[in-house]
Order: structure tokens, then C-alpha cells, then sequence
């Protein structure tokens, strides 16, 4: 079972590691639409998704959040990339499967996936 | 949607918009009384009456992007469909609490699905905002509360991975503990 000591020791050793945490006004921003239209076509296990892929690659310097309806219901679930310094990336019908290719391509490497992004599909 | 854990997650959305800070969210199953219900309980920016009364119209919504809000009228029409009923209570600048209660043995009653998922979600993409998860089920619960978790963490955020990890593990626990027996 898992103890409330456990969590202790797991600040402990966060606090360690906080010092080399990145100043958040430069930090890469994941953002989920997340309302109705969002939620009913699968943004749930996409946000999971990208909060573990973000987790499993020690990038401290990520932030995953959601958002509302973004405004194009029917291209959900959405997902925006935001670097600083960069355009935003807008991309559309996003699945967990298709995570794992924006975290290593975009985020870690600066190429955003071309096909995957909403101007790409809409063609 | 397909479960009611989404439902929950798109109710809190509205709570989120509304500028909540504290959200308790409490799912309570009484297999005797044959009713499983859904609390979604906010300190947000609450509706008037005006409000209150357009908000389960699929033809009213605050956003700007397009016309429709579907939020609430769907889960009023997934609790109805078991013989259930939706309520909410609201006060401007005190906040909302919507009650959905749903016939588990009904032929339509949605499953509960997986609201460790939900939960997950809107701790690590609001780890500023405080959440309470109340479980029941008969005699059986449990409580998670971030503020129990934040008061251990002092300034390690919520959205640490190690962290949400743990408290990932520690729902499913409880989950696990409570379907059991």
C-alpha cells in the first residue's frame, strides 16, 4: 500500500533536483483542448499520454495543460505546441499513439511534425 | 461519450472557466437504493438565475468560438435516459455544485469508467487548483485530497513527475481496494 511517508521521500529527493529546474518564462508549452468536443473524441488519453512521455524523458523544462474548445470541434482532439521564440504549432486529430513522435520530433529536436499538423490535414 | 468519468471531466472544465480554485468531486454508489451519483462541487465565479436556467439549453454557452454548449445538457440526458435526474445550485460569486444521479441498473446507465484517468488529467494540467475525490461505495471509501498532498510537498509542485506518478498509484490503490472484497 502505498504511505504518505513514500511521498516524503519523493519531495526529498525532488527538492534536490529542483534547483536545475528551468525558469518557467522559458518553457515549452503542451496545451489540450479539453471541452466537450475535446473530451468526446479522445483528448483524455492524449494529455495523459503526453504528461508520461514528458515524465519518462525527464524534460523539466515542458508544461502540459488544457485548455476549452479551441474552435474547430471537428479537427479534436487538438493539441498546440507552443516554444518560445517559435510559431505556434496547431495539430489536429491527435491519438497517444502520435505522441511519442511530437515529444522526440518537436519538442526535444525543434521539427515539428508536418503531417500531423492541422494545415497538413485540412488540405 | 461513453463513460461517466469523461462526463465528470467535461463538468469540471466548466468549473475551471468559472475561475475555481477549490473542486470537490464526489461519486457515491448505493447498490440497496440502486443509484450512483455525481457531485461536482466548485468555489468558481457561480451562475444568476438568468444563467442557471438557460444552462441546460445545448443553444446556450458563454464561449465565443461557436453556438452550442453541450456540456450539461449531456449529462442531463445520460442521467434521464436511467430515470435519474440532474440538479444544480449555484450563487454568483460563491460557486456551484451540479448533482447527478443515475439508475445503475438501468439499461442505459453509462459505466463509471475510468475516473483515475479524469482525476489525472486535471491534477497534472492544474496543479494549482485544489482537488477533494470522495469515493463511496455502500460502506466502503476512501478520500483523496490535494491539499493533504500539497501540505506534505510545501514548494515541490503537484505536477512533478515522481509526484504524479505517486498519486497515480495511490488512486489506483484505492480503487482497486474498493472494488474488492
Amino acid at each position: 500500500m502505498k504511505t504518505l511517508a513514500e511521498l516524503e521521500a519523493i519531495r526529498d529527493k525532488a527538492r534536490e533536483k529542483m534547483n536545475i529546474r528551468e525558469d518557467n518564462s522559458e518553457s515549452i508549452r503542451v496545451v489540450v483542448g479539453m471541452a466537450t468536443c475535446g473530451i468526446a473524441a479522445g483528448a483524455r488519453p492524449v494529455l495523459n499520454a503526453f504528461s508520461q512521455e514528458v515524465a519518462k524523458r525527464r524534460l523539466n523544462n515542458v508544461v502540459v495543460s488544457q485548455t476549452g474548445c479551441i474552435g474547430m470541434c471537428q479537427f479534436e482532439p487538438i493539441v498546440e505546441v507552443l516554444v518560445p521564440g517559435h510559431e505556434k504549432v496547431t495539430y489536429a486529430k491527435i491519438t497517444p499513439d502520435k505522441v511519442a513522435r511530437i515529444v522526440v520530433d518537436h519538442i526535444v529536436n525543434g521539427n515539428p511534425v508536418m503531417e500531423y499538423t492541422i494545415g497538413h490535414i485540412m488540405k | 461519450m461513453r463513460e461517466l468519468s469523461l462526463y465528470i471531466l467535461d463538468i469540471v472544465q466548466n468549473s475551471l472557466v468559472a475561475g475555481a480554485c477549490e473542486i470537490e468531486i464526489s461519486v457515491v454508489e448505493d447498490t440497496n437504493c440502486d443509484k450512483l451519483t455525481i457531485k461536482i462541487a466548485d468555489n468558481g465565479s457561480g451562475m444568476n438565475q438568468t444563467q442557471k436556467n438557460q444552462v441546460a439549453d445545448p443553444f446556450y454557452t458563454t464561449r465565443t468560438t461557436r453556438k452550442v454548449g453541450l456540456g450539461i445538457p449531456f449529462l442531463r440526458m445520460a442521467a434521464e435516459q436511467t430515470g435519474g435526474k440532474v440538479g444544480i445550485v449555484s450563487k454568483p460569486g460563491k460557486g456551484t455544485t451540479i448533482t447527478a444521479e443515475f439508475v445503475r441498473s438501468h439499461i442505459d446507465c453509462l459505466p463509471l469508467g475510468d475516473v483515475v484517468s479524469t482525476l489525472m488529467v486535471l491534477i497534472r494540467a492544474n496543479p494549482d487548483i485544489n482537488f477533494c475525490y470522495k469515493r463511496v461505495l455502500d460502506s466502503r471509501s476512501y478520500v483523496v485530497d490535494t491539499h493533504k498532498f500539497k501540505e506534505i510537498l510545501g514548494d515541490v509542485p503537484l505536477d512533478d513527475p515522481d509526484v504524479s506518478a505517486w498519486i497515480e498509484s495511490y488512486l489506483k490503490e484505492h480503487e482497486v481496494q474498493l472494488a474488492g472484497q
